[in-house]
């Protein structure tokens, strides 16, 4: 009988136990996931935009007032010095732990390791191979968020000079001649001139990963999209663009249309903004 | 000596359960599970969850937002074609989900009257909405893009997605034609599985 009543007593403590750890398992899933992140230090300036607008690019904004608020964006891309920090205060991150979620088998790839960066690049070149998911947390990690496409064209239309240069046909070709250099990403950031707010490295650096990114959809990766977009791209995309000389939004666009958010690409990078 | 061999039986017998228990709830941390999006997400009933809720469940989802006119009509009905398909099954292992892009003005009363609307009754039904910021990232995800083209419409890619019990994704149908046999059969075989 003693033996029976100890058996109860230990079956139910067995039981109770039991449930306990089925609970913790459960509220586990939260606690592993990589948008937990311990903060990050940094001392990158960033430089404030006054808001304005911008005549927009594509499809249903093309030749439409765009309204861009103030904002606060970095003077350039964030380096791969900057990008190990984070990855120090956050493994879930490093290239051998990241969830496949996140990034694809090109994430981080040319890193020598989880914690050293490419043999090819220096500390001051900017962070690339990462995927939208990184860039974000990232940014969330310091206390910012990714630039919206807005933001980043209304900051980009600067030239060293002037706020606008959109309408300058030397800007244009400045900049489409910056696209056509090959390897700049393996170099320092702020080698080239500031812009009139004193960005670098908008141009002939790196592509920039945006917040909205997925807004562009241009590509065979927008398969089947509602009616409204059918005029962006198919038959006569091109001619949807508000500015026909403008070809070069046009490559940035298409580049932002051609992304998913788990892409790692060696030329492709990102800076954070911040509201006022 | 009899009692005390069945003793040690059953408990490892208990034991044995319990670590397999274990690792059934802990599989949300599937490498490719959506469940460790840690967004917050409020349903047509105004209450606040996780995506991690859904997990033992197959789940359909789809995102659209309740002013669309024209595109989420159509999702809207494959969903219904979807359901209809399954036949019978128990609605505590299905979760048919939708998904807002416009956050903003799908309110948990619009979301609820949208459910109704198209007779969407039931436990099974699933109405959700999040900030701007997380629906853009389970947008990407999903690879659903969307932009917002005037105050009231937006363009969007016609997903819809299956998935597993584990919050793996599994399928997905993309363009909107009335075929649904292929994503009707999925959910079936997930169902099985799961």
């Amino acid at each position: 009988m003693k033996r029976l009543s100890l058996f109860i007593v230990l079956f139910t403590a067995v039981l109770t136990s039991c449930h306990n750890r089925q609970g913790v398992a459960v509220k586990e899933v939260p606690a592993v996931s990589p948008q937990i992140l311990n903060p990050v230090e940094t001392d990158k300036k960033m430089l404030t935009i006054q808001g304005g607008s911008y005549l927009g690019f594509l499809g249903k904004d093309s030749g439409r007032i765009v309204e861009v608020k103030s904002f606060k964006i970095d003077e350039a891309p964030v380096t791969n010095a900057e990008f190990l920090e984070f990855l120090k205060k956050n493994p879930q991150w490093t290239r051998s732990k990241v969830s496949r979620l996140y990034a694809d088998d090109a994430y981080l790839h040319n890193w020598k390791s989880d914690y050293e960066i490419p043999d090819n690049a220096k500390p001051e070149s900017p962070v690339t191979n990462i995927s939208w998911f990184a860039a974000k947390a990232y940014a969330k990690s310091v206390g910012k968020r990714l630039p919206s496409i807005d933001e980043w064209e209304y900051a980009a239309l600067a030239d060293e000079v002037s706020k606008d240069a959109s309408g300058k046909a030397e800007f244009t070709q400045y900049i489409l001649n910056s696209y056509q250099k090959k390897g700049m990403y393996k170099t320092s950031i702020k080698q080239q001139k500031p812009n009139y707010y004193g960005l670098y490295d908008l141009y002939g650096m790196v592509w920039e990963w945006t917040e909205d990114f997925n807004s562009v959809m241009i590509s065979g990766e927008s398969r089947g999209d509602s009616s409204q977009n059918e005029s962006l791209f198919c038959s006569g995309a091109a001619l949807t663009t508000s500015d026909l000389t403008n070809y070069a939004a046009f490559m940035r666009y298409a580049m932002r249309g051609s992304l998913k958010a788990d892409y790692s690409v060696n030329n492709l990078g990102f800076r954070c903004a911040k509201d006022l | 000596m009899k009692k005390q061999l069945i003793f040690l039986l059953c408990t490892l017998f208990i034991f044995a359960a319990c670590s397999q228990d274990r690792k059934e709830t802990s599989v949300a941390n599937d490498a490719n599970s959506v469940y460790q999006l840690n967004s917050d997400w409020e349903n047509q009933h105004s209450q606040q969850m996780k995506l991690a809720d859904l997990n033992g469940k197959t789940v359909v989802m789809a995102m659209i937002y309740t002013s669309c006119k024209t595109a989420c009509p159509r999702l809207t009905a494959e969903i219904k074609e979807i359901e209809k398909g399954l036949g019978n099954y128990d609605p505590k292992k299905v979760r048919l989900v939708l998904v807002s892009i416009d956050p903003e003005t799908d309110t948990p009363e619009k979301m609820e009257e949208y459910l109704k609307l198209n007779d969407f009754v039931g436990e099974q039904w699933l109405f959700l909405r999040s900030d701007e910021s997380s629906t853009r990232e389970f947008a990407n995800v999903l690879s659903v893009k969307y932009k917002q083209i005037s105050p009231i419409d937006f363009s969007h890619s016609n997903i819809i997605s299956v998935f597993s019990d584990r919050g793996v994704l599994t399928f997905q149908k993309e363009g909107l034609d009335s075929d649904v046999s292929e994503i009707v059969g999925e959910v079936k075989k997930q169902l099985r599985n799961s």
